[in-house]
């Protein structure tokens, strides 16, 4: 056939460029293309997931691609951005060859936001239509669940997801294969597989981007999850913050049920899944794993303390397997390419890629995924742009916060360490699901603990002491370094109390609350000294920060 | 019946399957302070004054949530673990309002026995002061929310013990409350029996008979294990 060459808009319908306006600009670009008729007319107007820089959003992609309908290759893909709908006639018509792009709003692929980036989770985000399971199996989603239910054993799948050595993307980056097993190995009965897509993090939205841009791809996951363990029933527990996941998801599984990829005799096998949909109210403790069991079931969400696991004792008293939405989405990819292939990503102990979602004082704000062992720097001042404004050898850079509330604060002179489960651990801070959220230098420390901490309390499910009320105390205790009114004694206290609420509390929230503290105290003690009132025993003059409390 | 023996505080003990380490550290003749656990009612572990830690990993689990198994090794008095048990003393007193002087159940109150017991004499924390409530609607019971630790024994007896399951938990983290029915005065819940038991199990002067002043609550906090022994092993009191 001759080559014509085929045009494709792919417009972001993901929840950060629908905040920017991207509806109006998809109608408006519809419109346009009516309008112009001709040439514009063979355009394609797709919507897609996420675009990654989600920070200038409205954004579009338009493809050029070569008359036999291949995938667009690098060079043939333009990027656009923060697009309004007045500009929707000129980028059709620069599409067709017929006017100026507007060069103003064009984004470089080539960039290292771009460029570093390795898709293997996010690979169709983006790509496909989130609301098409026509388009999700022409991009090859569910070809692994088909080739799973025929050809492999469920120890076999098991094998593999051992042999990439996945660890759970929930935070705790638990050995994925290694649960699945324990689930598998529990004596005969009914089994459950939950997906935990609860994403409480403040500056977390991978998990929310990964639902609203592939949501087959995470059913294919669970369904493949579900066959490794022997589920039968399964459960999505979403929370009700993310309206557009859930619309997206309640439509993915409508149509796989209807494609006869969920249910019973999958795909002409003898396994059978239904898979439902959970909404929580929002609780950050919701994201625990027994408390989000707990909701599952219609309890109070609250903890219970572990052991016995969920992987021995989950929904119902039956094993249960819980993987966070990233941790399954790697699974088809993991299936097609082979474990090995996965496990040569990545570090020793951290194989694979990592999705983050890029916040705070960063150029470039949005979703990315690069492979474990990347170098913060390389994320926060290569791909994220440093801080705007801001120059020097850290690019502005105060302290980058990884993990939420649960993690800390690395501070700049770090930022060589690779992101990986240990070396994050090691500074006192943690993967956590994958938030970063970088400060800038005028950032202040006991402010940032104060606030994570105000958090804490505020998400406390209130059922251990050291937790409900230590949390209270340390945040009352923040609040007098904050105003300045604090004494060494104070600085003391706090101490205890983070080590004693780290130690004692039932669950992950609490045991973690005190590591905003902990962490900045480690790398900016001195902020927290200039903020004692005897400052007679505070450090030498040119260690302390804030210059007039020494006066 | 298989047996699991294990050390406590380096002193051997054999528990049956199924018991808890809080069962062996009873065994062993060691004294471990419990709020929230209740012999008869299913553990918690939330007010974390059971923690022992684990000798060869360090961990520090709840000896009344926790299983015993063959071979373990807790250690109960570490100058660690007793110091955090005292924190957590102090933050109990911290966070409500205990006015021992004028309460009920002064000299039989749990709460107060445990801070004896772990040597706290007061509280560096600042007090909270919090504003809460007092539910009298209740023909012969009254709840004082200002003494309750939030240990829930109330709401597992009322549920596991007389199935009325009148109490819950509303809120969260320091705004926490006992509720009554859904958030109703008690006194209103149809649900309720009137048949004392969460009286009888609060370990403070939360929750009272009406008829009694200061230091005059007298608990009764075997019932719940009576009630189950009798039920199901039909081992009744008087046998
Ligand atoms: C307070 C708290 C919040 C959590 N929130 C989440 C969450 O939002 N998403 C998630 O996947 N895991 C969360 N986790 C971790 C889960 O308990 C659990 O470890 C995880 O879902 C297991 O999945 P994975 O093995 O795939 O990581 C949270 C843990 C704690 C203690
Ligand atoms: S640590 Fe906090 S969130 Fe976890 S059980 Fe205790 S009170 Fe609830
Ligand atoms: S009212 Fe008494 S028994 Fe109920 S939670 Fe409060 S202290 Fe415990
Ligand atoms: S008695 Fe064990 S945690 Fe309260």
């Amino acid at each position: 056939m001759a080559a014509t060459p085929q045009l494709q808009l792919r417009c972001c319908a993901a929840s950060g460029c629908r905040s920017a306006g991207s509806a109006a600009l998809q109608a408006a670009l519809l419109a346009a293309r009516d309008q112009l008729g001709g040439a514009a007319e063979a355009v394609t107007i797709k919507p897609v997931g996420c675009l990654r820089l989600c920070g200038r959003g409205p954004l579009v992609a338009l493809d050029r691609r070569g008359g036999d309908g291949q995938e667009p290759s690098a060079g043939s893909t333009e990027l656009y951005a923060e697009l309004t709908p007045e500009q929707a006639p000129a980028l059709l018509a620069a599409a067709t060859g017929l006017g100026e792009a507007p060069t103003a709003q064009r984004l470089d692929p080539a960039h290292p936001f771009f460029a570093l980036q390795k898709p293997v989770v996010l690979e169709g985000c983006g790509v496909v239509n989130p609301e098409s399971i026509d388009d999700a199996l022409a991009h090859g989603t569910y070809a692994q669940l088909r080739r799973v239910l025929l050809e492999c054993t469920p120890e076999q799948v098991r094998d593999q997801v051992k042999r990439s050595g996945l660890r759970g993307r929930g935070g705790a980056g638990y050995p994925s294969g290694l649960k699945w097993d324990t689930v598998a190995l529990q004596p005969p009965g009914p089994r459950y597989v939950v997906c935990n897509a609860d994403e409480g993090d403040p500056g977390a939205f991978m998990d929310r981007s990964v639902l609203e841009s592939d949501p087959h791809r995470l059913i294919e996951g669970m369904a493949i999850a579900a066959y490794a363990v022997g589920a039968e029933q399964g459960y999505v527990y979403v929370r009700a913050e993310y309206p557009l996941a859930i619309e997206r998801l309640r439509l993915a599984l409508r149509q796989a049920r209807g494609k006869g990829l969920l249910g019973s005799g999958i795909a002409g096998s003898s396994f059978n899944l239904r898979l439902e949909v959970r909404v929580g109210a929002g609780a950050y403790v919701c994201g625990e794993e027994t408390a989000l069991l707990a909701s599952i079931q219609g309890q109070r969400g609250t903890p219970r303390p572990r052991p016995p696991y969920p992987a021995q004792k989950g929904l119902w008293d039956a094993p249960t397997l819980i993987n966070n939405v990233e941790t399954l989405t790697s699974i088809p990819v993991i299936l097609r390419e082979g474990g090995d292939w996965y496990a040569s990503i990545g570090t020793e102990g951290s194989k694979g890629t990592k999705v983050f979602a890029l916040s705070g004082a960063v150029a470039n704000t949005g979703l990315v995924e690069v492979p474990m062992g990347t170098t913060l720097r390389t994320v926060v001042q290569t791909i994220g742009g440093g801080v705007p404004g801001a120059d020097g050898p850290d690019g502005g850079v105060k302290a980058v916060q990884t993990g939420g509330p649960s993690g800390g604060c690395i501070p700049a002179h770090l930022l060589d360490t690779p992101v990986d489960y240990e070396s994050l651990k090691a500074l006192g801070s943690m993967m956590g699901s994958g938030g970063l959220v970088v400060m800038g230098e005028t950032t202040s420390m006991p402010e940032v603990a104060r606030h994570f901490m105000r958090f804490s309390v505020n998400e406390s499910c209130g059922k251990c002491v050291p937790c409900r009320a230590g949390t209270v105390q340390l945040a009352h205790l923040l609040d007098r370094f904050v105003e300045r009114r604090a004494t060494l004694a104070d600085l003391e206290r706090l101490e205890e109390l983070c080590t004693m609420v780290g130690a004692t509390s039932l669950c992950g929230l609490g045991q973690a609350a005190p590591n905003p503290v902990l962490s900045t105290l480690r790398y900016f003690r001195q902020e927290y000294q200039a903020a004692c009132r005897d400052p007679d025993q505070c450090e030498p003059l040119d260690a302390c920060v804030l210059q007039e409390v020494t006066r | 019946m298989s047996v699991h023996t294990l050390t406590v505080d380096g002193m051997e003990v054999a528990v049956p399957e199924g018991a808890t380490l809080l069962d062996a550290v009873r065994a062993a003749g060691v004294e471990l302070p419990t709020l929230c656990h209740l012999d008869g009612l299913s553990p918690v572990g939330a007010c974390r004054l059971c923690l022992v830690e684990m000798e060869t990993s360090g961990h520090l689990q709840p000896a009344c949530a926790t299983a015993a198994g063959e071979g373990m090794a807790v250690l109960t008095q570490t100058p660690q673990l007793q110091h955090y048990r005292r924190m957590a003393v102090e933050l109990f007193f911290a966070e409500g309002n205990h006015v021992c002087a004028f309460c009920v159940a002064n000299g039989n109150c749990e709460l107060q026995d445990v801070a004896v017991a772990v040597g706290m004499d007061h509280s560096r924390f600042p007090y909270q002061y919090p504003n809460r409530r007092v539910d009298a609607s209740h023909p012969r019971f009254a709840i004082d929310h200002h003494r309750c630790i939030l240990c829930t024994r109330c709401v597992r007896v009322c549920d596991e013990i007389e199935g009325a399951h009148v109490w819950d938990v509303a809120n969260r983290g320091g705004e926490c409350s006992i509720i009554a029915g859904l958030d109703q005065p008690w006194g209103e819940v149809q649900a309720c029996t009137s048949c004392g038991k969460c009286v009888d199990v609060c370990p403070t002067g939360a929750i009272f008979r009406k008829d009694d002043t200061t230091a005059e609550k007298e608990a009764n906090r075997e019932r719940p294990q009576l009630l189950r022994s009798a039920r199901e092993q039909h081992q009744w009191q008087n046998q």
